[in-house]
């Protein structure tokens, strides 16, 4: 990008969100700083269900639609394990051990037989992705669950200028950045993972090399519908389970994944960021058009930048 | 496609440019498959033509059915001539436009409801309902602007979606399409919030009431022929063939001189329109439009109903809409009524795993068996179902 694109970019963006910020804090501090940190704290849940999407695209070119339904699935797994158990570790690790063990199923038996069927790949996770929410209908009703987590991570948390904030919201920031962290470590100091982004940039090249593709593939998907269900029960939490959830984070990931980038973690975080803040910020200032400001950001991204903004032209 | 039929559509498609000299000069036969378009003065040729080309081309398959969709009124009792019949008509246009779009365009895009749908609101909010957002203008003027509204959506839709490509697509559609669910969701001023708009009235005309059974489905029937042959015409027409090219190789393509972005904003176009008339036939037909008509269970349905009939020919979505109208209404008896989804999803994922062509696809495959069985006895059990 040329120095005067980069600049024109600073003043056409960058001008009115100071303006918007300058005039937030001075009209209502604690407003805008409480909608700031809710925006993030969306952001890191957004985070945690793209991340996982944005990694089996990278690499399968794969379209999960069940993915938003893989969130569910954790979600009502990870309650009834709390329920039984009464332990809020144990539903975050069941809520990550049913969906990834769902995603390996998924991937073993039937992804596999479909290598390259882009289309017809993402019509079977459609269907899948309504029947599983049907049977979780089934199973579970239409009532709202919530989850019991501990003592110490529930109560509030004062801050200064926003006075208190409930601890869970910033307990979830940072389990999503340590969430980051582990993914780009995953990624790029192990072996599986050389191997994941080997397989981003060149499949053929990376089977050809000698590596179990389908191994790499099983591992990835597991690991990206395991985040899925992680993020259901870590999500559940901060707000609550019900049916109709698993479309919004299939739509939060779409989203998330077309302005971040395709395949690119760095770009789901970005994007995350993006979309959850804009989410708050719309929600807080201008209620019923909220969804609008998603849609221009998206609009914005496909217009200029049509790979996503860290994505490579395919 | 074969081979000569592909180098006929380079002639035609590069024909293209010299559309308006063709009038004056006698067109060759190879350049106008469509007749009527070559020489305007010889209007008897031209007749004559017409029939020979009818009767070259009408088997009487097409006579039975187009027979038996006109008397099913006379015979059927109104809950069937209204709630299967013509829904399935409706439905089946605008599965339609997807159909065009996908199976001919190459672009699955999850929005042919969202148009619909915005057609439906328009028409609501211009014309007359419950609600006093409603304008209560007059009914033909409604009609006009929502079909020209939501047609420009399509087209918006459509532009920004051929962006990107392939399997993109898909998700920008739907992200679109559950976009618009939430803001006419979230919004009151405008649409009415989850309420959306109730008891829509539907035109009288010349003393008829339209939403009445056997008007609505003559209507229905009148749109669905319209768009079916519609179809059928653009499909052997220069934009249609080019666009099947662009399909099956958009590079060549546009080495070729094509505009492969126009053409593909083009079909978003046509779909739009068709969609927007069906969308129109909906509203008619339930007599409201809520947040409900949009959800991403319809934008779903909707390629369900494309991908269960199939594909590869226009009838293909009205056959889908049948057997999924019928599921519908009748699936109380097989299963449960709340489990009509887990039954939907079923055989969809069958279909998709399957049947990649739908039930065009079984058809065709049983009757390449059925021939072959005929001819080999019964020896030769091995017969291509299909690409898989």
């Amino acid at each position: 990008m040329s120095r005067f694109w980069r600049w024109f970019w600073v003043v056409v963006l960058g001008v009115p969100v100071a303006a918007f910020t300058v005039w937030g804090l001075v009209d209502n501090a604690k407003l805008f700083l409480t909608t700031a940190l809710n925006g993030l704290t969306l952001a890191a849940l957004y985070f945690l269900v793209a991340s996982g999407f944005t990694l089996v695209f990278g690499l399968m070119r794969n379209v999960n639609l069940a993915h938003g339904s893989l969130y569910l699935l954790g979600a009502y797994v990870g309650y009834v394990v709390g329920d039984k158990t009464g332990s809020w570790l144990l539903a975050v690790a069941a809520g990550f051990a049913s969906a990834a063990l769902f995603g390996l199923i998924l991937q073993m038996t039937v992804f596999r037989f479909m290598q390259g069927q882009d289309l017809r790949q993402t019509l079977v996770t459609i269907a899948l992705s309504i029947m599983l929410a049907d049977v979780l209908l089934w199973i579970f009703g239409g009532e709202i669950y919530q989850f019991d987590p501990p003592r110490w991570i529930f109560g509030r948390t004062p801050l200064p200028l926003v006075q208190v904030y409930p601890t869970y919201r910033l307990v979830l920031l940072a389990i999503s950045a340590a969430i980051g962290v582990l993914l780009w470590l995953f990624l790029n100091r192990t072996r599986v993972g050389m191997m994941i982004r080997a397989g981003v940039d060149d499949r053929a090249m990376l089977a050809a090399a000698g590596v179990n593709v389908q191994a790499v593939f099983a591992i990835t998907f597991a690991i990206g519908a395991g985040l899925a269900g992680f993020a259901g029960v870590v999500g559940g939490t901060a707000l609550s389970i019900a049916p109709g959830e698993d479309i919004r984070y299939q739509l939060a990931s779409l989203v998330v994944v077309i302005v971040g980038g395709m395949g690119s973690v760095v770009g789901a975080a970005i994007g995350a960021a993006l979309i959850g803040v804009a989410e708050q910020f719309g929600l807080a200032y201008a209620p019923t058009y909220s969804v609008v400001f998603t849609f221009v950001i998206m609009a914005l991204v496909l217009a200029f930048r049509p790979q996503g903004l860290l994505g490579r032209r395919a | 496609m074969s081979a000569s039929e592909w180098r006929k559509a380079m002639n035609a498609g590069a024909g293209r440019t010299a559309w308006p000299r063709t009038a004056a000069t006698p067109a060759p036969p190879r350049a106008a498959p469509w007749p009527g378009r070559g020489v305007a003065s010889a209007a008897t040729r031209d007749g004559a033509r017409w029939l020979r080309w009818i009767g070259g081309r009408v088997r009487a398959r097409h006579v039975l059915v187009l027979l038996a969709v006109l008397a099913y009124p006379l015979l059927a009792p109104p809950f069937f001539t209204f709630q299967i019949g013509a829904q399935a008509l409706a439905l089946g246009l605008i599965a339609l436009s997807l159909t065009f779009l996908a199976g001919y365009g190459g672009m699955v895009s999850l929005a042919q409801m969202t148009v619909a749908g915005i057609a439906g609101y328009m028409y609501a909010i211009f014309a007359t309902s419950g609600t006093n957002i409603s304008l209560g203008w007059p009914w033909g003027l409604a009609v006009f602007l929502a079909l020209a509204i939501a047609t420009v959506c399509g087209i918006l839709i459509g532009w920004f979606s051929v962006r990107t490509e392939g399997i993109y697509t898909i998700m920008i559609t739907l992200a679109i399409g559950v976009a618009f669910f939430y803001l006419v969701q979230q919004n009151y001023s405008v649409f009415n919030g989850f309420q959306g708009f109730q008891s829509v009235k539907s035109p009288r005309v010349l003393g008829v009431e339209l939403r009445d059974p056997v008007p609505f489905y003559y209507l229905a029937l009148f749109w669905a022929l319209a768009g079916y042959f519609a179809v059928k015409y653009l499909l052997r027409a220069p934009f249609g063939v080019a666009l099947q090219g662009i399909r099956d190789n958009p590079r060549r393509m546009a080495s070729l001189g094509f505009n492969v972005t126009a053409h593909r904003v083009a079909a978003y176009a046509v779909a739009g329109l068709i969609a927007a008339v069906g969308g129109i036939l909906m509203v008619w037909y339930n007599g409201l439009v809520s947040p409900g008509s949009v959800g991403t269970s319809w934008l779903i349905n909707i390629l369900i109903i494309a991908v269960l009939g199939g594909m590869r020919h226009p009838i293909g979505p009205f056959i889908g809409a049948i057997v999924f109208v019928l599921l519908q209404n009748f699936a109380v008896d097989l299963v449960d009524r709340e489990r009509f989804n887990l039954l939907i999803g079923a055989i969809f994922l069958i279909i998709v795993l399957f049947s990649p062509d739908g039930l065009l696809g079984w058809w065709a495959g049983g009757a390449a068996r059925l021939r072959a069985g005929s001819a080999r006895g019964r020896l030769g059990r091995r017969v291509e179902t299909g690409k898989a």
